[in-house]
């Protein structure tokens, strides 16, 4: 019937592929207060330059991530790779949420010299699932 | 059987049992006959825990436990936050299981080739924080110029262990596998 086809192409369709991991630490951040979330909102944070003590380099997120999340990022000391952070070219980013919240964790207190609030995180993730970076 | 004969059968035993240990170890063949007695893995027991690799191996090459002494993982893991300037912290959990990985295969603590001879150059010197800083580790890598590491963009610092080391990742930091990336094999 047009009715299941419909549905059957929606659930198929790119808008709501949007992982079981990244979901739930979504609705976790809803429960805290948070939302709705903004990808742009996530972007200006992701490519801002920050100083989180007085003595620190410069840092972004982008400085390590890139800001085309298809393409692969290096460390910036020790020039690892960091495989890209879109989960469309990456299939594991934003699946399990104790990785999400481990490297949100380490990443902002180093990045911003505080943790992100879940607003942030919020916007910060939506940013990263979409597919055009 | 008689005292003669007894002896002479101890001694083809004997001597047979040293031969079937040498031809059963490894392939190094600078190894000396008495090595067959001693541990056959050569380098640091890789003692691979999923855990530690995902964990610690990504941003940098996940350094075995043998490569520092016990004091040195503890103080490492105390300040996971300020980690040579990086924040490293794990989940709770984790960091205790990690812990106990690191102390428990540490050089001083596991008896073995490697990591003894590491625990014996350093003595009572103070210990350094870094791989690269324990005196085994300068010795070894002294007859190095600057142009093949620090200048070298493929390689850029000795912390990036697997850059030349081709059998880093299971452990294996003799001179016989050592590939400089734009340079070729180096021998010894």
């Amino acid at each position: 019937m047009k009715a299941r086809r419909l549905i059957l192409w929606l659930l198929l369709s790119a808008a709501t592929q949007v992982s079981a991991g990244a979901n739930e630490t979504l609705d976790g951040y809803k429960r805290l207060g948070a939302g709705p979330f903004n990808p742009e909102t996530g972007r200006q944070l992701w490519i801002s330059v920050n100083t989180p003590q007085q003595d620190a380099a410069e840092r972004s997120c982008a400085d390590c991530h890139g800001t085309n999340l298809s393409l692969p990022g290096n460390h910036l000391r020790t020039g690892k790779v960091i495989e890209p952070m879109s989960p469309t070219t990456t299939p594991e980013r934003l699946t399990d949420n104790r990785k999400i919240e481990k490297w949100f964790k380490r990443n902002c207190k180093w990045t911003f010299g505080r943790e992100c609030t879940p607003q942030e995180k919020g916007d910060l993730i939506l940013f990263m699932q979409k597919q055009d970076g | 059987m008689n005292r003669m004969n007894r002896i002479i059968a101890s001694a083809v035993t004997a001597s047979l049992l040293a031969t079937t240990g040498v031809a059963l170890s490894d392939n190094d063949s600078k190894k000396s006959l008495l090595s067959w007695f001693e541990r056959t893995t050569p380098g640091i027991d890789p003692a691979e825990t999923r855990l530690y690799t995902d964990e610690c191996g990504s941003c940098h090459f996940p350094y075995q436990p043998g490569l520092l002494p016990a004091a040195t993982w503890e103080t490492l893991m105390n300040k996971l936050d300020d980690h040579f300037g990086e924040n490293a912290e794990l989940n709770e959990g984790d960091v205790n299981s990690i812990r106990n990985f690191l102390l428990n295969n540490a050089a001083g603590r596991a008896n073995y080739g490697l990591p003894n001879k590491i625990m014996a150059a350093q003595g009572d010197r103070p210990l350094p924080l870094r791989i690269t800083e324990m005196r085994y580790f300068v010795y070894e890598h002294s007859d190095l110029n600057r142009t093949l590491v620090e200048e070298n963009p493929q390689v850029k610092s000795f912390s990036n262990c697997d850059s030349c080391h081709q059998g880093a990742k299971q452990g294996l930091y003799d001179e016989h596998n050592v590939r400089i990336p734009g340079f070729g094999r180096w021998d010894d």
